[in-house]
């Protein structure tokens, strides 16, 4: 019985989604349909990563410094079982990329999470409470914005590497970087709905949610959040190519995730040191990736914006 | 108009003391200054002398005030790496990263702005086109992505740029210029373009979403029923129109093309500031942290009051308004 109401509740579900102008916009936009399945792809890639990736390049048994610097199939001296080439310790490039994309997308997804967590939570109370709780908050984002956000991940990473004794930096370095690159990015998502939640606590059902006696929490939760999640989606989704790359860049820099869990960022800064040498298929494979993984989030993010956002049209 | 710019300014002096606060906190708590200035072999009660002759054992208040009067003349005490005080390190890369910025700014308006100004006049067209799809490319290229191409196409196929360094420097009292030897010059072509990039595609959208609403406004309108000549509508009447978020966006990206700076710096070895930064982020550098970001939020702070006061000599109703005692 339950399983019907369930399935039946999915059905209605579907079509209703086949109905909404956001599918017939979204069939209506080829580069979006190739941005989607770009994206998917690589979440697949990411998510399957142990099947999907032809060798294990962090399973020392199975490489071999014979196969070192090979490049890619198309090229002479090149070998068929590794078609975007080796690097130079004979890792199969288009192996590490795979991987390096897990960690790349774990590190930018978390960061995303925890700034929406604290951004809305700070929005909402900042928009509900107001007064002088909320000129605060707002301050704070003023000068926080005026700042660059790799800075702020920059110098918070620098900080950790203070504080923390060495060893325990190494064992908490995703967390850090976690840390820091979500913490720079809350801003967007306090001032939106904050906005928001100015708008609808003045509306009546908020009030008559207030007047049957609803504790402020719930009704933020219950009442106000659901409201204001439209532009927060659009910001998280924009915020996810920013964040991969600003992981990608502090990598790059060296301060980000360490050469034995490479990131995208990671390979390209390793592969950098051999562009000299004409190995240019280590650093611009990666990189491509990089460019592709987040050009394909931009501009389901740009089409995303502009399908919420009737009056852009 | 001068309330409007007083509050802005205790706005600033707020914000520096934020930053410098947060700076004295790392000199003062990460770490421990002592360890990091003497030898292994250091008793005890060498240590216990030298921290209250330093000063380290007064009131917070007293500690933060002392290292506010340094930093406001410029010393930030010893770098624990290079062993040499900090702000002879940052004098000395201060030119090179300040010449970077500001070829970099240029560029970015020069191209950004006219490439702005004609996709919006025709909207249509297909370099209109190829220029907006080029911009999402250029934003979804990493800065450092941008110069390891650079140095892949320039330097290691074609051979015609250096790629690393600034070249021949020429000194000019305690600015060194890059910009007057041909080295230089040459040096300066890459790292310049791959800072400009991102800031020019901004600025060219900038631009153009504002000409676009511009140009739909009653006053164009009306300018064009006038006769006015086209070009005139369009970069006169139409383009000063749209400077108001020009300004401050272009004002804005000043400070943050120095932030970026780091990025760039660090792939063409650029011997600037950002790559003093991020060595001393490496090596757990903590005056020469403390240092730059101080001098980064004075950058940002000094930026934006210019970009208020450009705010009120670009627009009139800035001016009334005050006047009108609001």
């Amino acid at each position: 019985m339950a399983d019907v109401t369930a399935q039946n509740t999915q059905k209605s579900w579907l079509a209703r989604a086949a109905d909404s102008d956001l599918w017939y916009s979204f069939c209506r936009s080829p580069v979006t349909i190739v941005s989607a399945i770009l994206t998917v792809l690589f979440f697949v890639s990411a998510i399957f990563a142990n099947w999907i990736a032809p060798h294990n390049p962090f399973d020392l048994a199975s490489i071999s410094i014979m196969d070192a610097s090979l490049p890619p199939a198309w090229m002479e001296g090149s070998d068929p079982r590794f078609w975007l080439g080796t690097d130079d310790q004979g890792r199969d490039i288009f192996s590490t990329i795979i991987f390096g994309a897990r960690i790349s997308l774990f590190v930018g997804f978390a960061s995303v999470i925890f700034s929406m967590i604290l951004g809305i939570s700070l929005g909402l109370i900042s928009g509900y409470v107001g007064g002088r709780l909320d000129a605060f908050i707002m301050r704070v984002a003023d000068i926080q914005l005026s700042f660059p956000a790799i800075l702020i991940a920059l110098l918070i990473d620098g900080v950790a590497r203070g504080v923390l004794p060495r060893a325990m930096h190494q064992d908490l370095v995703f967390y850090v970087l976690i840390f820091a690159i979500g913490i720079s990015g809350w801003v967007q998502y306090a001032r939106t709905v904050r906005g928001s939640t100015l708008v609808e606590k003045n509306k009546e059902y908020v009030q008559a949610a207030r007047v049957i006696g609803i504790g402020p929490l719930i009704i933020l939760w219950r009442h106000i959040l659901p409201n204001v999640m439209g532009p927060v989606l659009v910001i998280a989704t924009i915020h996810l190519a920013i964040a991969v790359i600003t992981e990608a860049t502090l990598s790059f820099l060296g301060v980000g995730v360490p050469p034995t869990t490479p990131s995208l960022g990671t390979l390209i800064r390793i592969g950098n040191d051999f562009l000299f040498s004409g190995e240019w298929w280590i650093t611009i494979f990666p990189g491509i990736a990089l460019v592709l993984l987040v050009l394909a989030i931009n501009l389901l993010g740009d089409w995303l914006r502009d399908a919420l956002n009737p009056k852009l049209r | 108009m001068l309330t409007f710019i007083a509050k802005r300014l205790v706005q600033s002096i707020l914000v520096m003391l934020t930053v410098g606060l947060i700076a004295f906190s790392l000199f003062r708590y990460v770490g421990d200054p002592i360890n990091n200035m003497v030898g292994q072999d250091t008793s005890l009660e060498e240590r216990v002398e030298l921290k209250e002759k330093l000063g380290l054992n007064d009131g917070f208040l007293l500690q933060f005030g002392r290292f506010a009067v340094n930093a406001a003349q410029g010393n930030f005490g010893f770098s624990y790496q290079h062993r040499r005080p900090v702000s002879d390190l940052i004098a000395e890369r201060l030119p090179a990263t300040l010449e970077l910025s500001l070829v970099s700014a240029f560029l970015a308006m020069a191209i950004g702005i006219p490439m702005g100004v004609y996709t919006a006049i025709r909207r249509n067209s297909w370099l209109s086109h190829s220029f907006m799809t080029l911009s999402l490319v250029g934003i979804s290229l990493p800065t450092f992505l941008i110069g390891i191409l650079l140095i892949l196409l320039f330097g290691v196929v074609l051979r015609w740029l250096p790629t690393f360094g600034r070249g021949d420097v020429v000194q000019l009292g305690w600015w060194s210029t890059g910009l007057l030897t041909a080295s230089g010059l040459k040096s300066l072509i890459m790292p310049a373009i791959t800072l400009a990039l991102f800031q020019m595609t901004l600025i060219m959208r900038l631009v153009r979403s504002e000409m676009l609403e511009v140009m739909r406004t009653d006053f164009v309108k009306f300018a064009r029923a006038r006769g006015l000549a086209e070009r005139y509508v369009n970069f006169v009447v139409a383009l000063k129109n749209t400077m108001v978020p020009v300004i401050t966006i272009t004002g804005l990206q000043l400070g943050s093309i120095i932030a970026f700076a780091i990025i760039t710096e660090s792939v063409f070895q650029w011997p600037g500031m950002g790559l003093l930064f991020i060595q001393a982020v490496g090596n757990v550098d903590i005056p020469i942290m403390a240092a730059y970001l101080v001098l980064i939020a004075f950058f940002f702070v000094v930026i934006n009051l210019i970009v208020d006061m450009l705010y009120v000599v670009v627009d009139p109703r800035l001016r009334v308004d005050s006047a009108g005692g609001h």
